[in-house]
């Protein structure tokens, strides 16, 4: 490259890059020369990643840098320093009972933290994120409990679950699959589910003998459910008389529901939770508006 | 473009090394000025920590702190909280207001003299010449070989530089907590790691920027001139070299030969002391340009050469375009101070300023929130009756506890209930915080069973009073039904 003397823009006396458009000249404003050492900065800065840091694939796995760092060790590290940090606060919990953490502020205020946390975690995918329930899956809500919504009864039902295979003290009572098992005739069913229906104050079908239904009723269901359809939490026989329906309040879902029992089930949660977050799943669920 | 033999040009330097300059030292009004601006801001910087301020038995009563680990920002009676950041915006509109006025009247005094960088980097300055000598003897240090002065000067030069470091990134941290607490810690090496950390980054860049780095951080890397630019006008007091009056250069004698003879004479000696003083080391005589921050040293320089000289002083000043062109049309010079631009920055600084004050003596000592729990928008309870939850954030500002009682209204026949909150005889909630603190309480609104509710959707009405001070929070919401 033949190098001529640089040359000089007259107005501002600086020198120009020598391109030149339609007689437009580039004034030369070179950028300081510490700006391309920090350049180099960056440089040298990437080659101590390299060596400190995971960076390079390899063929079945990556080079892990000397330091060890994984994001993995560093979040298990941030949970066992804030588990740390509240383990003052969760000793309280361990220590009191249901009543004196609904009745201390402080304990309140954690419990409710902590049980919303673990009712996200573990409870929302059936029973809803605000506990809602769906069809088949309890709404936790609504105040009408199988299983009694004081705080101990909702205590036991967490730890134990419902009819669950690997807890001796779960909740085990069973509703006969009426119509499978041969116990009642299909037109007896219909008759029954109609009259269970009018408990509730709706209207029966059209030319079912309600009566019968109210004598299958007295026959087959009074033993669990009571004389007056209320139900009993301690076997789980749901209260028939309320507005809120697990599986539903169509004719079809009650006659399909008694012809082939629900029964359905919960995890015991006292096999997969420690003591204190299911003490404070049990404030937590208690504290949506349907506890007793 | 044709090229010709001549026309073929070198692409000139890619990068461009760092020209180092060498201020003199100078006396003058504006000196003594920049001296004073000095000390105020220095004395701020160190003292402020130490003020307290008395905010009852549950807040920190140092009078300015920004107390992340508890998320609040006090500054005397002010206090400010996360979700209230939005003042800050207030303060941010008052400084950039600020800035611009003092822009409209001075151009960059800001720059010349209030801006750290600034204040920074003449501290170090006149460490630099305590120890190594004025410019001179700073040239000739730097060129002379290392023997055992130049590493005796060098090694406490910077030595001094990075104590007044430490002692600036080390003050930055007493804003952040209890400062006579911390520095009992730091001294004795028990303060956190963060606050040593930091205080080390920040003496890193204290060092950096104002001992090394100086005029290229004004040159290259702070924003301010090239907003600056856009913002200025006529009027405005830069700097300047009147060349009216400084043209043609010459000697002393041949400009009083000159003058008897009648004949143009400039009272510029071309001493080039404006020059040698200038802590960015531009040549102010080249007219108003990036470089120059507007700090006036180079008129110190020039006054003291024309009252040696005998000629009037001011040949550099404070001054504009406007009246070098009135002067060659023999006209007194005229300082449009107060102008339509000037009277409209006092105006929405003032403006301004007055809605930040009434805002903040103003300010609620209670906020209440109401969310709507969406999951399940509303309930139908075995009872009966329409529910619908909702989650209320109380906040209490007051340094002491607060018994706030909800009241919910505006659907007829509704029974109000929450875990966390007492219910009253009278059907309202009772809710107790602390000194300082938020709530949230989880409300649920349940209706008398088979109610009718007329609409799906009622206005519903939650009122907090704090029976203490009378403060209302009302917030409208909304009941859901099918």
């Amino acid at each position: 490259m033949i190098t001529d003397p640089v040359q000089v823009d007259k107005v501002s006396g600086q020198t120009t890059t020598g391109h030149e458009w339609d007689g437009i000249r580039e004034l030369n404003t070179p950028l300081p020369r510490w700006w391309l050492w920090i350049f180099y900065a960056t440089i040298v800065f990437a080659f101590g990643y390299w060596i400190f840091y995971p960076s390079w694939p390899l063929a079945s796995s990556f080079a892990p840098g000397v330091l060890g760092h994984t994001n993995r060790a560093a979040v298990l590290a941030d949970v066992a320093f804030s588990n740390q940090v509240r383990k003052d606060m969760t000793a309280d919990l361990q220590k009191a009972s249901l009543q004196q953490i609904a009745d201390s502020p402080k304990m309140l205020e954690l419990a409710l933290a902590q049980g919303r946390a673990a009712f996200g975690d573990n409870c929302a995918p059936c029973h809803g994120s605000g506990g809602q329930g769906q069809k088949g899956y309890p709404n936790l809500t609504a105040g009408r409990w199988l299983w009694g919504g004081t705080l101990d009864q909702i205590q036991a039902t967490i730890t134990h679950g419902i009819r669950a295979p690997n807890d001796a003290d779960t909740h085990t009572s069973m509703m006969p699959a009426f119509g499978k098992d041969g116990i009642l005739k299909a037109d007896q069913i219909r008759q029954v589910a109609n009259y269970v229906r009018t408990l509730d104050g709706l209207a029966p079908e059209q030319g079912v003998d309600v009566a019968a239904g109210k004598k299958v009723f007295a026959d087959n269901c009074v033993a669990c459910h009571g004389e007056d359809g209320k139900g009993n939490v301690d076997m789980g026989a749901a209260n028939l008389t309320t507005k809120v329906w697990l599986y539903g309040n169509d004719i079809n879902d009650l006659v399909y529901t008694i012809t082939n029992a629900r029964n359905s089930v919960m995890p015991a949660w006292g096999h997969r939770l420690d003591p204190e977050t299911i003490k404070s799943l049990a404030v937590y669920v208690h504290s949506l508006g349907g506890g007793k | 473009m044709s090229v010709g033999a001549e026309e073929v040009y070198d692409d000139g330097p890619l990068y461009e090394a760092a020209k180092k300059v060498y201020p003199q030292r100078i006396w003058g009004t504006y000196r003594r000025l920049k001296w004073i601006v000095l000390w105020i801001a220095l004395g701020i910087y160190y003292i402020l920590p130490f003020i307290r301020w008395n905010r009852g038995p549950y807040l920190p009563d140092q009078a300015v702190m920004a107390d992340l680990a508890h998320s609040r920002f006090y500054f005397f009676f002010i206090q400010i909280w996360p979700q209230e950041v939005y003042y800050f915006t207030g303060l941010l509109i008052l400084a950039s207001l600020i800035l611009f006025l003092s822009n409209a009247l001075f151009g960059r005094v800001w720059c010349g003299y209030a801006c750290p960088q600034t204040v920074w980097t003449d501290l170090y300055f006149w460490v630099e010449r305590v120890i190594e000598g004025d410019r001179r003897a700073r040239m000739k240090l730097d060129e002379q070989p290392w023997n055992a002065d130049k590493i005796l000067k060098r090694g406490a030069k910077h030595a001094v530089w990075l104590l007044i470091a430490l002692a600036t990134g080390g003050a930055a941290m007493l804003y952040f907590v209890d400062a006579p607490t911390l520095m009992r810690q730091f001294f004795t090496l028990q303060a956190p790691a963060v606050a040593y950390i930091w205080a080390g980054i920040l003496t890193f860049t204290t060092y950096a920027l104002a001992g090394h780095m100086r005029e290229q951080v004004c040159l290259y890397m702070c924003p301010w001139p090239r907003i600056q630019a856009a913002l200025t006008d006529n009027d405005a007091l830069n700097v300047t070299y009147r060349f009216d009056r400084g043209e043609p250069r010459m000697s002393v004698k041949d400009a009083a030969k000159a003058r008897v003879l009648n004949e143009p004479a400039g009272d510029c000696v071309d001493c080039v002391q404006c020059v040698a003083v200038c802590p960015t080391g531009i040549d102010i005589r080249k007219g108003p340009q990036l470089g120059c921050i507007n700090c006036g040293l180079c008129i110190d320089a020039c006054d003291t050469v024309m009252a040696k000289i005998k000629r009037p002083t001011r040949l550099i000043a404070y001054d504009n375009d406007e009246n070098r062109e009135r002067r060659q049309r023999g006209e007194a010079n005229v300082f449009h101070l107060i102008r339509p631009r000037t009277i409209m920055y006092a105006a929405l600084i003032a403006l301004t300023a007055g809605i930040m004050l009434y805002v903040l003596t103003t300010r609620a000592n209670s906020h209440l929130s109401v969310l709507h729990v969406r999951a399940p928008l509303f309930t139908q309870t075995a009872e009966g009756g329409i529910r619908n939850g909702y989650t209320l954030r109380f906040s209490n500002k007051l340094p002491e506890a607060a018994d706030f009682t909800l009241e919910v209204a505006g659907v007829p026949g509704i029974a109000v209930t929450s875990v966390v909150a007492k219910s009253l005889p009278d059907g309202r909630l009772g809710v107790r915080l602390d000194a300082d603190s938020t709530l949230e309480v989880p409300v649920y609104v349940t209706t008398a069973p088979d109610v009718n509710l007329k609409a799906s959707s009622t206005p519903i009405t939650f009122t907090a009073v704090d029976p203490k001070t009378g403060e209302r929070n009302v917030v409208v919401d909304h009941f859901f039904g099918p």
